[in-house]
């Protein structure tokens, strides 16, 4: 399939364009080509969006989410994952390398970057590991997956952290070569083993569960800032989950370092006091804090210090989270809701206008990315992937409606404002009234 | 009374005097030459034993046995957990053959609770983790009060492994009720996380020098530390463990006359208590195990049998 050459000529009418007013916009053959009052349109039209009321975003592009295929198509697949994509106003998602087989050769890239593109709702671009197997130990085949017809740029082993500095430093000055950049799962695992699930703090010692300290998260962070430094390479910190790693990043991004940080919509809404219950639909990696970091989090996403959010989307089975908390799988979904959460607690709260939605969920996450035909501007000439969203729209969150196959949703029965109406994919409609087209 | 027994949040003061009380006339039935009341014949319960247990497992079995009920015993390590079965799949099988209650130990905190969500029997948390062990803390509060008296206003030292131990976080609830001033006391690495909130809150002292405070102590509860914890680099030796927080020669007779000690089993004698303290005439060790078996049977009577009156 090659995108952009469908012939089609699709007109939204009246949108209010990233907030900075009301246009039409005509997209012909993929692109954007007429932008102004347009009635009656200078062409034909096949198609058109009523989007009275609506805001126009550029597409929206996810850093961060787990499609499970190959390996475990009962929990997602790239088919399924693409749809909830789509439904939450994404364009572009990067799929983990966390699957089996691990994403670490250029053949396996290949293969999720063709599955997405058969499934035909969202640029699907995948995250090749920085090591062997996740293993941690020997530098996966980067080059070769980042010349292959997948173009990797951003490598992670998330799931796990590239916890040897050796190996870390190498990863970063190898990827050089290529403009690539390491996503790190910040976890030191001898401060937080594969146990730790709860915040360490006083809930944690009351309910016994193994602590997963904000230290553990923020040593990394300080560690790879400088070891960017050294190697003059690029680090991204997935899942921000602490005010000390915010602190750690503002100081190195003030002294110019090339770090980059994302945060997961759960960590801007949900807290720690959620596990009081024991029910594992919370467990997370790395796990919900107090409303101390909640609030360090929305603030540096609302002053840049963090740059993207991302949504960490982990679908589980039903009964990999049946099981006892410790013992329960991390991860929440997060495709479906990321737009209405932000827009409730960012935007709500007045700390994000629309154009600054427009630049963490799309501008940002897709220069990061090094995605080229994402993250741009609403204008004549670019490229038409665009995210109508309804402000207005209150939604109840409901686990049974996702598209996704999977139900370990944190968002059940709440009532979030703000919701996807419509998603355009090199201009045809993905989504239209929030279902798909 | 609340239908479960999942934490010691779960009884109040009234709620726990019931109890105890009740187990006084319990334990003179275990003193009876023909032990066994009539009150739960036809009911069944399960002890589902996910972690090994050789005293609280057998103690449930003697109490339900003694109250005419049907103790099945299912141990969880070797069944389909260990193949990976689901924990709320394993629970609804067994809770399907028709049981009237789970007595619950597992090694992971929250067990008890989230199998209570899971079935309509009722659940008894025989410890969870690290978080609670209800019914020990009350056969603690059963001892002490046997030998001491009403607890309102006494001094219970509890000295340990207290990050790792179930029983603390049982004490502590359960103490504050019924009116006794607390101190926990360990090495800083052997306190629970937010120990400092927590203590504020809870209305506890903390300490780290256990002979400031054994001399003003009504009750000593010396917990089990267990050897592979310094590998965890929890502390450095046994020697420099049982110089700082072992219960000593020394430090016995630094209490006071009417002082007791308690230790919830099983004990590493040298490490944490001295022979000479654990068999001293002031020590309630084996006093807590008889206690346990009346004790269980008054939780049993009175979440099976409701508030009827006694055989």
């Amino acid at each position: 399939m090659s995108h952009g050459t469908n012939g089609m000529n699709l007109l939204i009418k009246g949108a209010d364009l990233t907030g900075s007013g009301r246009q039409d916009v005509l997209i012909s053959d993929g692109v954007i080509t007429e932008i102004g009052t347009l009635d009656p349109p200078a062409k034909s039209i096949d198609q058109t969006i009523e989007a009275d009321g609506l805001i126009a975003l550029p597409g929206l592009v996810d850093l961060h989410t787990h499609l499970r295929e190959p390996g475990r198509e009962d929990a997602e697949t790239i088919a399924s994952g693409s749809a909830a994509a789509a439904i939450g106003g994404f364009t572009a998602i990067l799929a983990m390398a966390n699957t089996n087989p691990v994403t670490d050769t250029a053949e396996a890239a290949e293969r999720v970057l063709d599955l997405g593109r058969l499934a035909g709702l969202v640029d699907v671009q995948p995250v090749g590991a920085v090591t062997k197997g996740l293993a941690g130990e020997e530098l996966a085949e980067l080059g070769l997956m980042a010349h292959s017809r997948a173009r990797v740029r951003v490598f992670s082993d998330d799931g796990k952290c590239v916890h040897d500095a050796r190996v870390m430093r190498r990863a970063l000055e190898y990827i050089r070569a290529f403009g690539g950049v390491v996503s790190q799962h910040a976890q030191d695992p001898m401060l937080a083993d594969h146990n730790a699930c709860c915040h360490e703090g006083e809930l944690s010692g009351r309910l016994g569960l193994p602590g997963w300290p904000g230290v553990a998260e923020e040593v990394i962070v300080a560690r790879d800032v400088m070891l960017a430094r050294h190697t003059g390479s690029r680090v991204h910190i997935a899942h921000v989950s602490t005010a000390g790693s915010v602190e750690v990043i503002r100081w190195a991004k003030a002294q110019g370092i090339s770090v980059t940080a994302e945060v997961t919509p759960h960590h801007l809404m949900l807290t720690t006091d959620l596990l009081s219950g024991y029910d594992p639909t919370f467990k997370v990696n790395p796990p919900l804090r107090p409303m101390e970091d909640v609030e360090m989090l929305r603030a540096a996403l609302a002053d840049g210090t963090i740059d993207a959010v991302a949504t960490d989307h982990a679908p589980h089975a039903r009964h990999e989270k049946e099981h006892t908390f410790i013992n329960a799988a991390f991860g929440v979904l997060g495709l479906e809701t990321a737009l209405s959460v932000v827009a409730d607690v960012m935007v709500g709260s007045g700390l994000l206008d629309w154009a600054g939605v427009a630049q963490v969920m799309s501008v940002h996450p897709a220069r990061i990315a090094g995605l080229a035909g994402h993250g741009r501007p609403i204008a004549v000439g670019e490229p038409a992937n665009l995210t109508l969203v309804d402000p207005a729209a209150t939604v109840t969150v409901d686990r049974e409606a996702s598209l996704s196959l999977s139900r370990n949703n944190p968002w059940h029965g709440r009532r979030l404002t703000g919701a996807v109406h419509a998603t355009v994919l090199h201009g045809q409609p993905t989504v239209l009234k929030g279902e798909l087209a | 009374m609340k239908r479960h027994l999942l934490s010691m949040n779960d009884l109040d003061k009234q709620d726990i005097l019931t109890i105890l009380d009740t187990a006084e006339s319990m334990h003179d039935v275990q003193r009876r030459e023909v032990k066994k009341l009539p009150t739960l014949r036809g009911r069944t319960v399960v002890n589902l034993f996910f972690e090994d247990s050789t005293r609280t497992r057998s103690s449930f079995e003697i109490a339900g046995k003694w109250l005419s009920a049907d103790m099945i015993n299912i141990s969880g390590k070797g069944s389909s957990t260990s193949k990976g079965e689901s924990l709320r799949d394993t629970v609804r099988v067994v809770a399907a053959m028709g049981v009237d209650g789970f007595v619950i130990r597992h090694s992971a905190s929250g067990a008890a609770q989230q199998v209570s969500q899971w079935v309509d029997a009722v659940v008894i948390n025989a410890g969870d983790g690290l978080h609670e062990h209800p019914t020990q803390a009350l056969l603690d509060a059963y001892t002490m009060r046997q030998r001491l008296g009403d607890l309102e206003g006494l001094h219970v030292a509890i000295v340990g492994d207290l990050t790792h131990s179930r029983v603390v976080r049982s004490n502590l609830i359960c103490l504050k009720a019924l009116g006794a001033r607390v101190t926990v006391v360990a090495p800083p690495t052997l306190m629970p996380s937010g120990i400092d909130t927590w203590s504020k809150s809870e209305g506890f002292d903390t300490s780290y020098d256990l002979d400031a405070v054994l001399p003003t102590a009504d009750a000593v509860m010396m917990l089990r530390v267990q050897r592979e914890r310094m590998n965890g680099g929890f502390f450095p030796t046994e020697r420099e463990y049982t110089v700082g927080y072992g219960l000593t020669r020394e430090r016995l007779r630094s209490l006071q006359k009417h002082t007791v000690i308690c230790h919830p089993g099983p004990m590493n004698r040298g490490l944490e208590i001295t022979a000479d303290a654990a068999d001293a005439a002031q020590s309630l060790i084996l006093d807590q195990v008889s206690a346990g078996v009346a004790v269980r049977m008054s939780v049993l009577y009175h979440l099976f049998a409701g508030e009827g009156s006694l055989a």
